[in-house]
């Protein structure tokens, strides 16, 4: 049976779309048929960061309307081929995104792939609300930062009112899972930084995982290659943690504590 | 952290700030999340009635709704300054 899993957050500029594109490309990776959907209509993005922004023809508004098939709008990725891409439109208006329509694709996607991953725009608005409708289970991206905690918090409130699951109430309401994405494990170790139990413990919802801060990220949505395919880079590492821990597997949290120091330099802070 | 730092920090670090601050916001948060959908309006509408008469911090006012059993309980929680004159003008009219 298909999975659909919305990354979602509240607050913008958090890491969604760079989870999102992580996390299916991850999917991928261990051979699960997977399809990636940009639902931040107006301000297309995903695009970019998968590197497919040259190959977009028709998008994820052209199918709600009936003017392509799902076919014609889905867009192979270059480097897997189990993974597709579905692009927000980047002109049109929100209004687009109804509820009916969003589910007859995402049935229709069912039928072909075991993971349906739903990037989701920032905000609470209808987009925002039509990306977690559907959700089996969710991935809430968090900054251990005041603003980004407070709108992680608005958004499981969401989930728990106003998704399918919330509302009809018969299946088990949605598996919400927390990710700690631009972790500074330096900063928190100095007491400038929330740490990953004082953001877990304000939230309260079990850690899928930590996500460090790392040149690397910016790096990859440069080149419009997702840093999993980095091997060397920690935070391309981090994520294919996350991926194993999707799939059931257990590991343990990587690159959580700071790099021991020489005792010369803890003492002088160099 | 070097010693340096240690020895010239008197504040408390900025994280556990944090974290005491989003405690207390996200406890007052899921309060209203919980609560009927009148109980904003009605808080406000609360507050502004007393406010007419007396002059309060709204810090110092504290509007809980519990449940017992069948029964709900809504808990009005006013600290009055103390000394304080109430204001004439207002309740006057």
């Amino acid at each position: 049976m298909a999975k659909v899993i919305v990354v979602t957050s509240g607050k913008g500029g958090v890491g969604k779309t760079t989870t999102c594109a992580n996390i299916a490309t991850g999917l991928a990776q261990r051979e699960k048929k997977t399809v990636v959907i940009d639902f931040d209509i107006g301000l297309r993005n995903l695009d970019l960061v998968m590197g497919c922004e040259r190959r977009v023809v028709y998008d994820f508004v052209n199918v709600l309307q009936g003017e392509a098939s799902l076919k014609q709008a889905l867009i192979r990725d270059k480097r897997s081929d189990n993974l597709y891409v579905l692009p927000a439109s980047q002109t049109r208006d929100k209004d687009a995104l109804t509820q009916e329509g969003v589910g007859k694709v995402l049935d229709e996607l069912k039928e072909s792939f075991d993971f349906i991953v739903c990037d989701s725009p920032a905000g609470i608005e209808r987009g925002a609300v039509m990306a977690l409708y559907y959700a089996d289970e969710a991935v809430v991206v968090t900054n251990p930062e005041v603003s980004s905690v407070r709108d992680s918090d608005r958004i499981l409130g969401i989930l728990a009112a106003k998704s399918r699951r919330a509302e009809q109430g018969e299946e088990e309401p949605i598996k919400e899972h927390l990710l700690i994405t631009r972790y500074s494990p330096r900063r928190v170790s100095i007491g400038e930084m929330l740490s990953i139990s004082d953001v877990q413990e304000l939230l309260g919802i079990p850690l899928i995982g930590v996500i460090p801060e790392s040149e690397s990220v910016l790096q990859a949505s440069n080149s419009g290659i997702p840093v999993i395919h980095n091997e060397k880079s920690i935070s391309g590492q981090a994520y294919t943690d996350v991926v194993a821990r999707f799939l059931g597997e257990n590991k343990p949290m990587r690159f959580v504590d700071e790099e021991k120091k020489s005792l010369l330099s803890r003492l002088f802070g160099t | 952290m070097s010693i340096l730092d240690y020895l010239l920090r008197r504040q408390k670090r900025s994280a556990a700030v944090a974290k005491d601050r989003l405690q207390i916001i996200l406890a007052r948060e899921h309060s209203d999340r919980d609560g009927p959908d009148y109980l904003p309006a009605m808080k406000r509408e609360l507050l502004e009635v007393v406010s007419r008469y007396v002059e309060v911090d709204l810090d110092k006012i504290q509007v809980n709704l519990d449940r017992d059993g069948d029964c709900e309980i809504l808990e009005l929680n006013i600290m009055l300054p103390e000394g304080e004159e109430p204001i004439k003008h207002a309740a006057a009219q």
